[in-house]
């Protein structure tokens, strides 16, 4: 320990903000578990952690029926093509509308259009159009990552600070120079910094869309223990995605740490 | 005359930089236009270091973005080293008043963006672009990243970026403006040598009238917008100089106070003009 931290006031100290954190997360369980046991929460409705963690155990060293690893796989499959397809469409659309304002604005007033829609009730649309497998899940994925990709792409191309591109071109850069050394590396750190953002949407779009109409993934895991009235399998379902959204924020955030060293630290 | 670019000066029997008749009034929808340099000719002899003073909004950064072809003049003739200014000049050095580098690389990639974009192989570039970053006294700073670097330190790779592929032309906007007296000096004494080694020839913007004494061969005073060349004087000060210590020369105070009484009405009608907004 340093001695600046011997210093710091007892409230500031990492040690005890972790401290504490750990009991408020104890805490609610611990409230939840014995509210349960008290009959104050309903066990029908919102079940009880000491049900809960056997399901998940279960599921996972079950071997009849389908494995939770399969509905896992599925999730996460569509949850990246989501993400890899709504940011490919997103930079492309959004570095061109940014170069070319004419298009830029011919499109303004419907992509504005779209964007005031609640994405999420595309998904009864796309599970007509593109059935119950794969292809509807991410359809919903890509709607909801690409406006975000989009317009991080276009706002960070079109306020380039000038004095770089003037400053390039005076060194003696092509047209290909300015977009592959300034204008691209703006956009790319503009969807960096919005990528966890899009990356959580898009699960929310993937599940979301498993949850209404599917025959596999985690929401349509969720979907069926809600039909069969049994909420310790949805709680069951809603951990494991919530296990699933913390890792993959986790390893974005490695991933955006990676990308940002050069931004000043109160940037990143 | 310097024996190390003896092709640039002899095959430049006029002058490096010059301007005829140059004009540019910038137009947009809905305003009126606006003149930001009227008539204004100019000629720098290769070699020389002009200095550029007067108020602001006096069309000076224009005038070096007209010479390095960034902006087009809407009347008149302009040229540099012997070939007229037709769209963007890459064989001349630009500092910006604003951080020009590129946040996201590192000063020595900063510094071999020219060689590059010349297509100058890596190993190449490399031996240069680290001769000049020890030039600018950045030898440690290498691998670090432009936000990690003060003010100066940040000018200071600039100034090696702009003279990493040896332009025989260096067009300076404000460039020490933005940092305090002190690391300013420093950075004018630097650039004063680094001038006086290469034989650049140097225009130099500024609103500091002891700056433009203290660094030039000739001062060339601009009146408030439009702006207009109001006066212009030798600078016969010996070199080489310390820009702290030749203040305090008598010929630099007489050439102050004559260069003063010009630039006093236009900073005052300058000044008067932004109360009223126009």
């Amino acid at each position: 320990m340093s001695a600046d931290e011997v210093r710091l006031p007892l409230t500031q100290r990492p040690a005890v903000i972790r401290a504490l954190q750990a009991c408020v997360i104890v805490a609610f369980i611990l409230g939840w578990e014995l509210l349960g046991q008290a009959g104050v929460l309903d066990k029908f409705y919102y079940s009880r952690p000491s049900l809960i963690v056997p399901r998940i155990a279960e599921w996972f060293t079950e071997t009849g029926g389908r494995s939770v690893w399969i509905d896992i796989r599925v999730t996460v499959v569509e949850t990246l093509l989501g993400f890899a397809i709504g940011t490919g469409l997103g930079l492309a659309i959004g570095y061109a509308f940014a170069r070319n304002r004419l298009l830029g604005a011919a499109f303004d007033p419907l992509f504005s259009m779209f964007n005031a829609i609640p994405r999420l009730v595309l998904a009864p649309v796309f599970i007509l159009a593109f059935g119950i497998d794969l292809a509807s899940k991410v359809a919903l994925a890509v709607t909801l990552v690409f406006f975000i990709v989009f317009f991080a792409t276009f706002t960070a191309v079109r306020d380039v600070d000038h004095t770089l591109v003037d400053n390039v071109r005076i060194l003696g850069a092509r047209r290909r120079d300015v977009t592959f050394q300034v204008l691209l590396p703006a956009a790319f750190s503009a969807i960096v910094a919005s990528m966890r953002t899009s990356a959580g949407f898009a699960f929310a779009g993937a599940v979301v869309a498993e949850y209404i109409g599917s025959n596999q993934g985690m929401g349509h895991r969720i979907a069926t223990a809600e039909a069969f009235f049994d909420s310790t399998g949805v709680f069951a379902g809603i951990v494991i995605i919530a296990a699933l959204a913390l890792l993959l924020d986790a390893l974005l955030q490695i991933i955006e740490g990676r990308f940002s060293r050069w931004k000043p630290r109160r940037e990143r | 005359m310097n024996s190390r670019k003896p092709q640039v000066l002899t095959a430049m029997a006029g002058p490096a930089i010059s301007l005829r008749g140059v004009s540019k009034t910038y137009r947009s929808p809905g305003k009126r236009p606006y003149v930001a340099i009227e008539e204004i000719d100019l000629e720098i002899d290769p070699g020389r270091f002009v200095a550029v003073v007067g108020p602001s909004g006096c069309g000076k950064s224009t005038l070096l973005s007209l010479v390095s072809g960034l902006l087009a003049p809407t009347g008149g003739e302009i040229s540099l080293l012997g070939t007229p200014v037709r769209g963007i000049r890459s064989d001349l050095g630009f500092i910006f008043q604003r951080d020009a580098l590129l946040p996201w690389r590192t000063v020595a990639e900063n510094v071999a963006l020219p060689l590059r974009f010349r297509g100058l192989g890596a190993a190449e570039a490399k031996e240069r672009v680290e001769a000049w970053v020890s030039r600018v006294g950045l030898a440690p700073f290498l691998t670090n990243y432009p936000h990690e670097l003060s003010g100066g330190m940040r000018k200071r790779a600039q100034l090696a970026q702009s003279l990493v592929a040896d332009p025989a032309v260096l067009l300076m906007d404000e460039p020490f403006s933005a940092l305090d007296v002190q690391t300013r000096n420093l950075m004018e004494n630097e650039l004063l040598s680094l001038w006086g080694a290469a034989a650049k020839t140097v225009l130099f913007i500024t609103h500091d009238l002891e700056e433009a004494i203290a660094l030039s061969d000739e001062l060339v005073v601009m009146t408030a917008g439009p702006g207009r060349i109001k006066a212009r004087y030798p600078v016969a000060l010996p070199r080489p100089r310390n820009v702290t210590e030749i203040r305090f020369e008598p010929a630099f105070a007489a050439l102050y106070k004559s260069a003063w009484a010009d630039l006093r009405d236009e900073v005052t009608r300058s000044y008067e003009r932004s109360l009223r907004g126009a």
